[in-house]
């Protein structure tokens, strides 16, 4: 994860966890441990609980901190949980009226239409850049593709937070650079322009940050996998005439092809769940306009301490996500034929 | 393949644009820190700033309890790296190296919390670490940050370890070593690219983590990811300052991933594509 570094937040670097791909297997790495019983010291039984014993911490961790967070989260789902309820410490049981709430309220479906569009267009734009550079980095000589890497590099390793408060500064009303130089393009109404005032104006600004912060993951990565393939296919493809959106088509893409499909599922969960940016540039507004559902749920949940309401919010928002990452195991275990 | 002017210009010139946009709001965040308020609050942006004034810094560091949390943030990020480390290492051992019934729901459990949504958890983590009385600690904090973490650590140290031969490790059982002998002596030290891949990629989790620690503690209980926030809140318009603010939290990110980046990626090919 995330983690961040994406991160966590920074989300970025733990991304390449997951990457599927051939990202360039590494010789020796490939082998999985064969299979057969060691010559097991101080007796049958404790040789046989041997690897119970070292994967418990680790199992006794992930149900502790992880899946009884997730247990408990539907639990309060179904309680009325407010500030009222939080301070006197009593459990008021709602059945299903969170659930009945945001699912016949209106804002709970133009939220999420909105986290579905936003997801879509930054992915999409996040696919196709990462692609493109990916392939400029594969075509450039030596030094300017180091030179580029590095930029990449730097905007990779920026955490989100500070690169929020560098995008509110970028795109300052007053003193931003931004609107300066649209201003002296010739474009005169950007003189003064609040960024932050409208829905349209403030995504604009989240999905550029988000765009800017996830290219480099995809256009290395891509980088990394074009450099196992042999160049020869490449001249081959372009010896017999094709151009070069055909051979991105009919040789690359296909050969890459386990690549594109898991860069593409992962850029969209964690498109879809992302905090950080969202709240953190504008805490969802103006008006909470530019709310995505983990954005949502935390406003309604924290904000407006409806605990509750916040669970409800969030486990539908998990479902969503567990939707997309089934898709995405689906793609990664088909690879993974040994685990 | 020889290619006309025009095809070796324009890669190039393509390249120059995008590095621009990459480095640009990291070249403005710098830059401003350094300049003299005048610059940052003139009409026409100075772009280059010849004048630099390290007064920014000067408000930045002796802003209240910024060393506080300073030391949260590290003592948290250390301490949550270091606990995932030695949780993972058995299991990424046991995961690598043994055959097992549940070997393979484990690896499943693994990839599967590796995608948690810790974005949308907090409000049942907030209720959890209520429940035991201790919200403004750190202790929550590093054990949550640790399990942000420990599915990767798991998943990139298990590949490391399958990567050492396996033949090593049963000569060292030849000539006598214990099995846990063999473990430090011989797999350990092989794995010391991995470690540290996986320890980098933890550092900067751990220190970037926002939503978290913005719901459970307050005050003095904060990391810096929340002082940078508010920060910016407190100081309105004060742009010198907060770019300063946001240099020194980068800083140590950027140095980290630098100076291991090369090798923490080769490592992160190795260690996660195949196993």
């Amino acid at each position: 994860m995330a983690a961040q570094y994406r991160g966590t937040s920074t989300r970025a670097p733990d991304e390449a966890a997951v990457t599927p791909g051939p990202a360039g297997a590494p010789p020796g790495a490939g082998a999985p441990a064969p299979a057969g019983p060691r010559p097991s010291r101080g007796g049958a039984l404790a040789g046989r609980a041997t690897p119970y014993l070292l994967i418990l911490p680790a199992l006794a961790a992930t149900v502790l901190l992880l899946g009884y967070p997730l247990v408990r989260n539907v639990i309060i789902s179904f309680q009325t949980l407010d500030a009222f309820q939080l301070i006197q410490h009593t459990t008021q049981w709602a059945g299903f009226d969170n659930y009945k709430d945001q699912l016949t309220s209106a804002e709970f479906w133009h939220t999420t239409e909105r986290s579905i569009f936003f997801t879509l267009a930054n992915v999409a734009l996040i696919m196709v850049g990462g692609t493109l550079i990916g392939l400029l980095l594969n075509r450039l000589g030596k030094r300017m593709r180091l030179t580029l890497s590095l930029g990449l590099i730097l905007a990779w390793a920026m955490p989100y937070v500070a690169a929020t408060t560098v995008y509110q500064w970028l795109f300052d009303t007053q003193y931003g650079v931004v609107n300066w130089v649209l201003w002296k393009l010739g474009w005169h109404s950007m003189h003064d322009y609040n960024w932050f005032g409208s829905q349209f104006s403030t995504f604009a600004v989240i999905t550029l940050m988000v765009v800017w912060q996830s290219l480099p993951f995809v256009a290395l990565n891509l980088y990394g996998g074009l450099t196992t393939i042999s160049t020869e296919i490449f001249e081959a493809a372009w010896m017999d005439g094709a151009t070069p959106w055909r051979t991105f088509r009919s040789v690359l893409f296909p050969m890459l092809r386990p690549f594109f499909l898991g860069t593409t599922f992962l850029e969209i969960i964690w498109v879809f769940k992302a905090f950080t940016q969202v709240y953190a540039l504008n805490a969802g507004g103006p008006e909470g306009l530019t709310e995505t559902l983990p954005v949502y749920a935390f406003v309604e949940g924290v904000g407006n301490q409806h605990y509750g309401t916040g669970a409800a919010i969030s486990v539908l928002t998990i479902l969503i996500l567990m939707v997309l990452m089934s898709y995405y195991f689906r793609i990664i275990l088909k690879q993974e034929d040994e685990l | 393949m020889r290619r006309s002017l025009f095809g070796r210009v324009w890669p190039n010139a393509v390249a120059l644009v995008l590095f621009v946009f990459f480095v640009f709001p990291v070249y403005w965040m710098v830059t401003t820190a350094f300049k003299p308020d005048l610059d940052i609050i003139s009409t026409t942006p100075v772009f280059l700033p010849f004048h630099g004034t390290l007064s920014h810094f000067d408000k930045a560091v002796h802003a209240s309890g910024f060393w506080t949390l300073v030391r949260n943030s590290f003592t948290v990020t250390v301490c949550s790296v270091l606990l995932s480390l030695l949780v993972a290492l058995a299991a990424a051992f046991a995961v690598a190296r043994m055959r097992f019934r549940g070997r393979k729901a484990f690896i499943l459990v693994v990839m599967m919390a590796q995608m948690a949504p810790w974005e949308v958890m907090t409000i049942s983590v907030y209720m959890i670490v209520r429940d035991q009385d201790m919200l403004n600690s750190l202790l929550p904090l590093t054990f949550f940050y640790m399990m942000m973490v420990l599915p990767f650590t798991i998943w990139t140290l298990r590949g490391f370890i399958a990567a050492v031969p396996k033949e090593l490790e049963e000569s060292a059982l030849m000539d006598g070593c214990t099995r846990l002998q063999a473990f430090f002596r011989v797999v350990l030290p092989l794995l010391a690219p991995g470690l540290m891949a996986t320890s980098l990629f933890g550092f900067i989790t751990a220190w970037n983590e926002y939503p978290l620690v913005l719901i459970l503690n307050k005050e003095s209980g904060q990391t810096l990811p929340l002082w940078l926030t508010q920060f910016q809140t407190n100081f309105g318009d004060d742009w010198g300052a907060t770019m300063a603010a946001s240099s020194f939290f980068t800083v140590p990110v950027v140095i980290v991933f630098l100076v291991l980046q090369r090798r923490a990626v080769s490592g992160l090919t190795a260690g996660a594509v195949k196993g």
